[in-house]
């Protein structure tokens, strides 16, 4: 069973609303990086996005580019470095799921079949490529079946008729955008956003969660009815870039830890 | 030759559309209607209309006389789009785009401009139309342009400086597509080259083909049979994929793209895409791309900000991997020269951009007989150019040397 599956099994059995959180990898550091996941665990996330940076983030706001931007800086990370953060975490004891977010080039670069070797070796088990709709992801899809990797698509409120084509064929959870744009941390959503959830209820077979814009518990719990699992991503990285100096000070380090477990933990509705 | 690009908007490899699904089905509802009106007798009259009594077209196909017999080789005969309005070719797309727009009924258009002209271009048409418009651009590029940066703000237009990533044209395209991302209801984006998602490199081709239509017709006229060489400057390609499109099934009629390598494609300061790049995804479509072996996009340099562009159009890309057309290197030592030599054998100052399709034809012509033709596409005028060049030249053009 693919651990996806798993972790929204047993989270609705116990009844609540699954925690997704998102950090960009390398951000600061690969080291750091994995002492984030390991805290996000303790607190109580669900499954891991681990963000692959990238020199043109299309779909992200100014606070991921930013990510992006530091990660790139400071050394050579690459998608192969952020796979290894997962293998790194995995192998430290972090038993939740890793779930890549990534554009599609560095994917292609590396050659598809290398690069589901490598997801399978490295224990990744499902992508997000924000940049791949359904109309280009013949090959990726069948070869992500292939491995029981979960490729999970994302819907949009503009998505209108095609809500139902794609959330018939995803695969471990529907990714619904709750607002126009680009990531980022937001006040307001969509408007239609109740009716659109509900129409990607209806043609899903699979679980649905909502991010782009989630940053508070507020929000979290206004989705939790509609949704099986929220996604948070720039509030967590905005979290994480407000504690960089601590993060690079030997002495603050572990309150800088405790601080992000804190943001995240109390977002965890359980 | 079958259609390109095909229903899944593909020129053999390439093409496609990756982007955000958020923009899917805007991109969608532009197909369709770009169907429609390119089929549409009212729409394309109007168009029409707008080309010839606005823009001043056709523009003139020029034999450069002084030009060829300083080269001393093939005759060169020059496409005169610095002739048109707003200086440069990218007003043959924007009129259409922009016309394409009303008839969707959106009332905000928005643009990315690298050297400034697609962004002139853009906010030409905005004021002409009465739509409301906004124009991307890097901040790297607004120090470069001032010029320009000041010609849109007068036309009524909203210039907002990009200042993620390298803060030229590869970002201002980003961060287009990202407001577009945002503001999808309302907003059309009239994208400025034939790069990016499906539909937009057919769209934009289609509506610059007029350039190589046009000179097709003028050398038939004046030389009795087609040229032996096409030879266009490529950042995006839209001229270059303008003048090529027309010629593409013309067997002897070669075809040259000429692409900026900077301070040299041995260096790290260039944007020779085709040249140093390999297969990739950029931008929404997919095409040849300058990156790192992770997929990284890596910067691009030329002295021409219109050139500085880490990919390329994918029916360039096309062309290229079948053979069809070839695409050379020039560095901006290269460009700067051939823009003096024009400027004093002809009397024209040309574009720094089109300055390096006059620097392949240089190196050309002297290779080939009296009896061969090269026509050029002189995309645009120098005029926004001649500060930066001041600052090259020590403000002085006889101290190049």
């Amino acid at each position: 069973m693919n651990l996806i599956d798993a972790a929204f099994a047993r989270v609705k059995e116990q009844g609540g609303t699954a925690l997704i959180p998102y950090l960009t990898i390398g951000d600061p550091d690969l080291e750091t990086s994995v002492q984030i996941i390991k805290k996000m665990e303790q607190v109580g996330a669900d499954i891991i996005e681990l963000g692959v940076p990238y020199s043109d983030p299309l779909a992200d706001g100014p606070v991921i580019q930013r990510a992006s931007e530091r990660a790139l800086a400071a050394k050579q990370v690459s998608i192969l470095s952020v796979m290894n953060v997962a293998e790194q975490a995995r192998a430290e004891g972090v038993k939740l799921p890793f779930i890549l977010f990534t554009y599609f080039n560095p994917v292609l670069q590396l050659g598809l079949e290398r690069f589901f070797e490598l997801c399978l070796d490295k224990g990744i088990s499902g992508l997000i490529i924000p940049d791949l709709p359904i109309e280009e992801d013949a090959e990726v899809r069948e070869m992500a079946e292939e491995a029981n990797i979960h490729l999970i698509p994302l819907v949009a409120p503009t998505s209108k008729e095609r809500v139902a084509r794609i959330s018939s064929k995803a695969r471990g959870f529907v990714y619904c955008v709750s607002s126009l744009g680009v990531t980022g941390v937001r006040s307001d959503f969509h408007s239609g956003i109740d009716e659109f959830l509900e129409d990607v209820r209806r043609s899903a077979t699979v679980p649905i969660a909502v991010g782009f814009g989630i940053s508070s518990r507020d929000q979290v719990e206004r989705f939790a009815k509609q949704a099986d699992g929220v996604i948070v991503g720039s509030a967590i990285v905005r979290k994480i870039e407000e504690v960089l100096p601590k993060l690079n000070s030997a002495a603050e380090r572990e309150a800088a830890l405790d601080e992000i477990g804190q943001f995240v933990g109390n977002l965890k509705i359980s | 030759m079958t259609r390109l690009p095909d229903e899944r908007g593909r020129f053999g490899q390439f093409g496609g559309r990756y982007v955000p699904e958020t923009l899917m089905n805007a991109l969608n509802e532009l197909e369709e209607a770009y169907q429609k009106y390119s089929q549409d007798e009212e729409f394309q009259a109007e168009l029409r209309h707008l080309l010839v009594k606005y823009s001043g077209r056709p523009t003139s196909l020029y034999y450069a006389e002084r030009l060829s017999k300083h080269l001393g080789g093939a005759k060169v005969y020059l496409k005169r789009e610095d002739l048109n309005h707003t200086g440069a070719h990218k007003i043959n797309n924007t009129l259409g785009q922009g016309l394409l727009a009303k008839r969707m009924g959106k009332t905000k258009i928005i643009a990315e401009t690298g050297a400034g002209q697609h962004g002139v271009a853009s906010a030409t048409v905005a004021a002409l139309l009465g739509l409301e418009c906004k124009v991307f651009m890097g901040e790297e590029d607004m120090k470069r342009q001032q010029l320009n940066v000041f010609r849109m703000q007068l036309l009524g237009t909203e210039v907002v400086p990009v200042m993620s990533g390298t803060r030229t044209l590869k970002d201002a395209c980003n961060e287009t597509l990202r407001y577009w991302v945002s503001n999808v209801d309302d907003t059309y984006y009239i994208l400025g080259s034939v790069t990016g998602p499906h539909p937009y490199p057919m769209i934009v081709r289609d509506f610059q083909r007029i350039i190589g239509d046009e000179a097709r017709e003028q050398i038939l006229v004046e030389e009795g049979r087609l040229p032996d060489y096409v030879v266009a400057a490529v950042g995006g390609g839209s001229n270059a994929m303008g003048i090529f499109y027309p010629f593409v099934e013309d067997d002897s009629v070669k075809l040259i793209g000429v692409e900026a390598a900077g301070k040299g494609v041995e260096t790290e300061e260039h944007a020779a895409t085709m040249t140093k790049g390999r297969h990739g995804v950029f931008q929404g479509s997919m095409s040849y791309v300058l990156q790192d072996e992770y997929g990284q996009v890596q910067p691009a340099h030329s002295i021409s900000a219109g050139l500085d562009y880490p990919g390329i159009g994918p029916e360039h890309a096309y062309l290229k991997d079948t053979g069809r057309a070839k695409y050379f290197p020039i560095t901006d030592a290269e460009a700067l020269e051939a823009l003096q030599l024009l400027s004093r054998t002809e009397g024209i100052i040309p574009a720094l951009e089109s300055a390096h399709a006059i620097a392949q034809t240089i190196k050309l012509a002297p290779t080939l007989s009296n009896d061969e033709i090269v026509v050029v596409s002189l995309s645009g005028r120098g005029d926004k150019d001649v500060e930066a060049i001041m600052g090259y030249l020590g403000g002085n053009g006889n101290e190049s040397h």
